[in-house]
């Protein structure tokens, strides 16, 4: 603990040494920082993927044996688990940098609190959200999955979890100072993760029927478009939404 | 003083119209219910159960009229940070709650003889859930946040986010539909309603939304009121605290 | 007077969904009222019959 509170302030000063530099070394400095702080405290992510893992093999014991039921669900069930498991995880994105100060320190460096919501989004994603779609292969594989729908999933995975990672740091950015924030969070996010989710089932079943066809694969069929669409909608409004709730946390 | 200004004068025009609104509400909703039991006839096609309408439309009409009142306080309140705005964003949120929840048993008590089961996972009820979660997510976040004026500015941003969200939603689940459903359902709301029915389907939209007048004006002037009583209880803990420290 | 609760079959449906009305508007009418009637109080009290809003 005392060495990730060292990391911590360690940061925020070489951070006001760093003020003259330029906004994109400040973003890669501020994302580099998260993602230290995320591996000196070990394995929260790993943590997250033991929990995806563990929402996927409680499937087939709820509905049975049946491979190809579950090939024939795979998709929707492991998007609806990554997303259960990747919203376990958003009450910690500002928290801790609320709660010692550092986040007023960052407020007063080069970046704007849009940039600072993206660079913490970013290493938010890359230390949640990439080990979880690393991990989405092995779990397809005990449903049963067919390889080129696999494909186009981890596809719909990349496209869609920028957008839920940012709705996520939106609230996040809006509960920041909350107690326990965790249900909450997960109520307010929920609607917002609706149209991501759909359209990623819809692209990833236009996908399997192409491939049924012996077709290949559209990535600019509808639902593909749609699902980037709402991805980059939902994180931009996210962005812009998080900071105006941090901004308004920290002004007091 | 000037801060004060505005929702004194709210406190002089609610108090009159407050009572009338009620009152109509009351009259409304008598006429409303013994027309649409007693003297409306059966649809042709529906029978009796074209009655569950008369409580199922305004119920959802209001689900979304008080979510539109609220985003447009919520922008309000964002853009000029008045709190009346922020009060009357907060007053409409359980109301409209309510009637979400009753537009959803109604819709699913009509769905039942009409479908054949409670719940069909069409675009319309889907989108109607979807706002439901978040009517209780809005409230829960006013409820965690202590500070009143810090609770209203994130609600308020949390509102026009979903205002934003709400034709997204809306055209997901439609394409949703489209995708899983054969379009098989009863289309309701179809526009050849006959006047016998139509009559008393308007006046219990009206009845609603007059009682949702009525409750907002009442519940804006309770947080009003509270909000008097906080500051009388600083005041008076700081009178007391003064000679002491003086 | 059966007839009429009967509701050609549907009484099951219909009168539920009544009933579940009432008693929702009932409740927030109900609820709205105490809290507005506590409060408008309260604040009378405080301010010992001050100028009524």
């Amino acid at each position: 603990m005392d060495e990730q509170d060292s990391q911590r302030h360690m940061s925020v000063t070489q951070w006001d040494m760093q003020s003259p530099a330029s906004s994109w070394r400040a973003f890669l400095a501020l994302v580099r920082r998260d993602l230290r702080l995320a591996t000196a405290q070990g394995a929260g992510g790993l943590q997250v993927v033991v929990f995806f893992a563990v929402v996927v093999t409680l499937i087939p014991f709820g509905l049975g044996p049946d491979l190809p039921l579950l090939q024939a669900i795979a998709p929707g069930l492991l998007w609806v688990a990554l997303i259960l498991a990747s919203l376990l995880t958003f009450d910690r994105l500002f928290q801790a940098d609320f709660e010692d100060g550092s986040l007023d320190g960052l407020v007063c460096g080069p970046l704007s609190l849009e940039g600072i919501v993206l660079a913490k989004a970013c290493a938010h994603w890359l230390t949640n959200a990439a080990p979880l779609i690393a991990a989405t292969p092995v779990l397809a594989l005990l449903l049963n999955m067919d390889m080129g729908v696999l494909g186009f999933l981890i596809l719909t995975f990349l496209v869609g979890t920028p957008g839920l990672t940012l709705i996520g740091a939106l609230g996040a950015g809006l509960s920041v100072g909350v107690r326990r924030a965790g249900i909450l969070i997960a109520l307010l996010v929920m609607p917002l993760y609706v149209p991501v989710l759909i359209f990623a089932i819809g692209a990833i079943e236009q996908a399997r029927r192409t491939l049924d066809a012996g077709g290949g694969l559209d990535l600019l069929e509808p639902n593909a478009l749609f699902l980037t669409a709402a991805s980059l909608v939902a994180g931009l409004v996210g962005v812009i939404a998080a900071a105006a709730g941090l901004r308004l946390h920290i002004s007091g | 003083m000037f801060a004060l200004a505005n929702p004194h004068r709210f406190l002089s025009y609610s108090r009159v119209l407050t009572p009338w609104a009620g009152g109509l509400a009351a009259v409304l909703l008598l006429v409303g219910l013994v027309w649409g039991l007693a003297f409306a006839p059966p649809d042709y096609q529906m029978g009796d159960t074209v009655r569950i309408m008369f409580v199922h439309v305004p119920s959802a009409w209001m689900a979304m009229a008080a979510y539109t009142f609220m985003a447009s306080a919520s922008l309000a309140s964002f853009i000029w940070r008045h709190s009346l705005a922020d009060i009357a964003a907060r007053a409409a949120a359980p109301l409209g709650l309510g009637f979400n929840f009753l537009a959803l048993v109604t819709g699913a008590l009509w769905g039942q003889p009409m479908w054949g089961t409670f719940w069909v996972w069409d675009a319309r009820l889907t989108s109607f859930l979807v706002l439901f979660f978040f009517y209780i997510g809005y409230i829960a976040l006013w409820e965690a946040i202590e500070d009143p004026h810090k609770a209203g500015r994130a609600a308020a941003i949390l509102a026009i986010v979903g205002f934003i969200n709400v034709p997204i939603v809306k055209f997901s689940v439609d394409w949703w539909n489209t995708l899983h459903q054969p379009a098989s359902l009863i289309k309701m709301g179809a526009p050849a309603i006959h006047w016998t029915i139509l009559t008393p389907l308007l006046i219990m939209v009206a009845a609603y939304t007059a009682l949702f007048v009525a409750l907002v004006l009442m519940r804006m002037r309770t947080e009003i009121f509270i909000r008097q009583i906080h500051r009388l209880q600083i005041s008076t803990a700081l009178d007391t605290e003064a000679p002491a420290l003086g | 007077m059966g007839e009429f609760f009967h509701m050609g079959g549907y009484g099951a449906f219909v009168w539920p969904a009544y009933l579940l009305s009432a008693g929702v508007l009932a409740f927030m009418t109900a609820t709205t009222l105490r809290a507005y009637n506590r409060h408008k109080r309260l604040l009378h009290h405080m301010e010992d019959g001050g100028p009524e809003n």
